[in-house]
């Protein structure tokens, strides 16, 4: 799915002065970041663990091809089918056809970002299909024909007024007399609709956060339970997952999910962790008459060997995001991108080119406190580095900053010309910051005073004084 | 660690990288951290011919300037026992960014690494290797302290200054909110972006003003003008000075972005 980021400019503007937005974007900060940080207090082998999941996911990469296709025999060994797809619109012909073989009318779906990637709930819904998400978020976003604006939390952009607006625009027989005011209500009406959802799909959509190869089970990780009606009640579940989801053992799959709750949401574990491992055996209970899944490659597997392979460490835990300065402020939809905040800046340009992505890599202070946080401690920083590295040389010479810091760079090359021209420079602005010590508006440095005055030079460089014998 | 261990009778030579800001915006920083440096014992030079550490040419991807850049500041810089700047931007770039630059450079890789290996930042190189405890002073005042994100988060400064800053009778010493927060800065980010910039300067100014601290303290002049030019936009009064000049005991210098 090719969303635009052409105009993360424009767009985070906008954000920055959306009231509405600023608001929710402050749950962010007060939620997940002072959750994860009590989840890893409480865990003094936290960051042992984050070494051993890193590990892992180095292992599975340099071993993929062996673990994905040991993953194959075993679902087929459990009676499940496995669909391989190179690109999205294979991927979305393989759901499309399961659908079809099955006769299927309605389609329910467990939260699932490859989806997203791949476009999937519009195709299907081209295709005469109708399609529920079952994730409250998700949900939500679905039905304001959004996309969602965190990895994790969907719906994160919304507050609860807007809520109760979208489900009584929405909900037809919805009494005006019903009250919706507070988050226990809101969620009681996404039940009372979703469960009539679950009973009448005949396919339930899920993803993957790992697939076991060991053992040939997938693995969804919820808070809502959601997931488990959607794999259950249908005749038919489909798990879509990227190839890079897979894992050796389910020892392995312990340990990423606990340092993936923790990450997350500061959960010890989520609520619900759910395996499937085939379709239903004669006695079961319960389960799906098939069981497919759906491995989509979508230009990982040339990721694989090259510069920016860590980034399919990845376990989609949101940390990055919820720390970084940049989505903090204009919070997921700015980014035009299905993946959001820093992981998102480095994958989204591997998925779509570094054409179509060339802001993203530059929407970053370079803090560090994503590759900080990362449970699978991959070097965001660097990797968005690596982008501009890529996106400069690929620029014509006199193109954006370019002649601005190749001059600097030229200038600071030669020390005796930097050493006229900044002491020039220096002693004008000097001048300008007068008896305030600072500038309010400077031609040239427009973007700079903006929002800031710019402190003024003191008048004599450094070194220019240390030379004439000046100690202190 | 292959630092000299800072043994009586021999003086470490030191090569003090001033870096641009401080050259060029605030000199004060510079003396302020050779009368450190001085006063711990140390044999200070100034290396003439040095400019820029390469940083903002690295940051926007211009890895060949960068690489010229640091190329130069090895040349200038390998024969000292130590390399110290006070920024911790600086002194991570020459520590962390320099041998993954020249990596694949023949003649500098090594040469990177044994650089790298000796740069510090001036507050933890003080601690750290000159063993300073803290410094003696006073200053009746209440003071937030900015820790910058390559300082903290690539060279694990945060100890230190308060460390050194512990021996300022009459300084007390606020935290911020969110003191692992970045002010928003990031070097060319803050004029290819302005208003993300201004807004998550705005937040910090935020949190210093709550803090109710009449003086901001931090150890890189980047982030330091970047927060003296937003809380000065909103009007604040709090004053913003750099670590090494209020443990240089240099309060006669206006504070940045301040006229006399």
């Amino acid at each position: 799915m090719h969303a635009d980021t052409r105009h993360f400019r424009q767009a985070a503007g906008k954000a920055l002065i959306d009231g509405q937005l600023q608001k929710a974007l402050g749950n962010v900060k007060r939620g997940f970041i002072a959750k994860r940080a009590k989840a890893r207090d409480a865990l003094p082998e936290f960051d042992r663990l984050r070494d051993e999941a890193r590990d892992i996911k180095i292992h599975t990469l340099a071993h993929l091809d062996l673990y994905l296709s040991r993953f194959e025999d075993k679902v087929k060994a459990a009676g499940g089918q496995v669909h391989w797809a190179e690109t999205e619109a294979e991927a979305r012909e393989a759901v499309l056809e399961i659908c079809r073989a099955a006769g299927a009318k309605t389609v329910t779906k467990g939260k699932s970002m490859i989806t997203e990637e791949i476009g999937l709930n519009a195709f299907l819904e081209q295709s005469e299909l109708k399609v529920v998400e079952t994730d409250l978020g998700e949900y939500l976003v679905q039905i304001r024909g959004e996309t969602p604006s965190h990895i994790i939390a969907p719906a994160v952009h919304l507050n609860k007024e807007q809520i109760e607006h979208d489900f009584r625009e929405r909900h037809k027989d919805l009494p005006p007399e019903r009250q919706l005011s507070d988050p226990v209500q809101l969620v009681a009406e996404a039940r009372q609709v979703l469960r009539q959802a679950f009973i009448s799909a005949d396919v339930g959509i899920t993803g993957a956060n790992f697939l076991i190869a060991e053992t040939g089970q997938t693995v969804i990780v919820t808070n809502e339970g959601n997931g488990d009606l959607t794999q259950t009640l249908p005749k038919v579940h489909i798990v879509m997952a990227s190839i890079e989801k897979a894992v050796p053992t389910l020892e392995d799959a312990s340990t990423l999910i606990r340092v993936l709750a923790r990450s997350a949401t500061g959960q010890e574990i989520s609520t619900y962790t759910t395996f499937s491992a085939g379709p239903r055996r004669e006695g079961d209970p319960d389960g799906p008459q098939e069981f497919h899944v759906v491995l989509l490659d979508n230009g990982r597997s040339s990721v694989l060997g090259g510069p920016f392979q860590d980034m399919l460490r990845c376990i989609r835990c949101g940390a990055c995001l919820n720390h970084c300065p940049i989505y903090q402020h204009v919070g997921g939809h700015a980014y035009g991108s299905v993946y959001p905040g820093p992981m998102g800046s480095v994958l989204t340009p591997l998925l779509q080119g570094v054409q179509e992505a060339a802001h993203l890599p530059y929407a970053c202070t370079l803090c560090g406190r994503c590759e900080a946080v990362c449970p699978e401690r991959i070097a965001l920083p660097d990797m968005l580095r690596r982008w501009r590295a890529r996106d400069f040389a690929a620029k014509p010479p006199l193109a954006g900053a370019k002649p601005a810091l190749k001059l600097w760079a030229a200038l600071a090359a030669c020390p005796r010309a930097y050493q006229l021209v900044t002491g020039a420079a220096i002693r004008l602005l000097a001048l300008l910051g007068g008896r305030k010590g600072r500038i309010g508006r400077l031609p040239l440095m427009g973007a700079w005073t903006k929002h800031r005055d710019l402190p003024a030079p003191q008048g004599q460089s450094f070194l220019a004084q240390w030379k004439a014998g000046r100690r202190k | 660690m292959t630092d000299q261990p800072a043994t009586s009778g021999s003086r470490p030579r030191i090569g003090l990288f001033v870096t641009c800001l401080a050259d060029l915006f605030r000199p004060s920083v510079a003396f302020a951290a050779v009368k450190l440096l001085e006063d711990a014992g140390c044999d200070i030079e100034v290396p003439p011919g040095q400019t820029c550490c390469g940083q903002p040419a690295y940051n926007s991807g211009d890895d060949a300037s960068a690489k010229r850049l640091a190329r130069a500041v090895i040349d200038a810089f390998e024969g000292f026992d130590h390399v110290v700047a006070p920024s911790g931007s600086c002194a991570g770039m020459i520590r962390v960014h320099y041998p993954k630059l020249l990596g694949g450079d023949a003649a500098y890789a090594r040469r990177a690494e044994q650089l790298a290996a000796k740069t510090h930042e001036l507050t933890s190189f003080l601690t750290d290797v000159m063993g300073v405890g803290a410094i003696a002073g006073r200053l009746e005042r209440a003071a937030a302290y900015h820790d910058s994100c390559a300082g903290l988060r690539e060279l694990g400064v945060r100890a230190q200054p308060r460390q050194l800053l512990g021996g300022i009778e009459g300084l007390e010493l606020r935290e911020l909110a969110e003191p692992d927060a970045c002010c928003g800065f990031g070097g060319t980010f803050s004029v290819k972006y302005p208003d993300i910039s201004g807004a998550i300067a705005d937040e910090k100014a935020e949190q210093i003003t709550q803090t109710g601290a009449p003086l901001v303290l931090g150890g890189d002049l980047g982030c330091l003008m970047n927060i003296a030019g937003r809380l000065k936009r909103r009007g604040s009064r709090v004053e913003v000075r750099h670590v090494a000049e209020v443990l240089a005991g240099d309060l006669d210098t206006p504070p940045i972005g301040e006229g006399d």
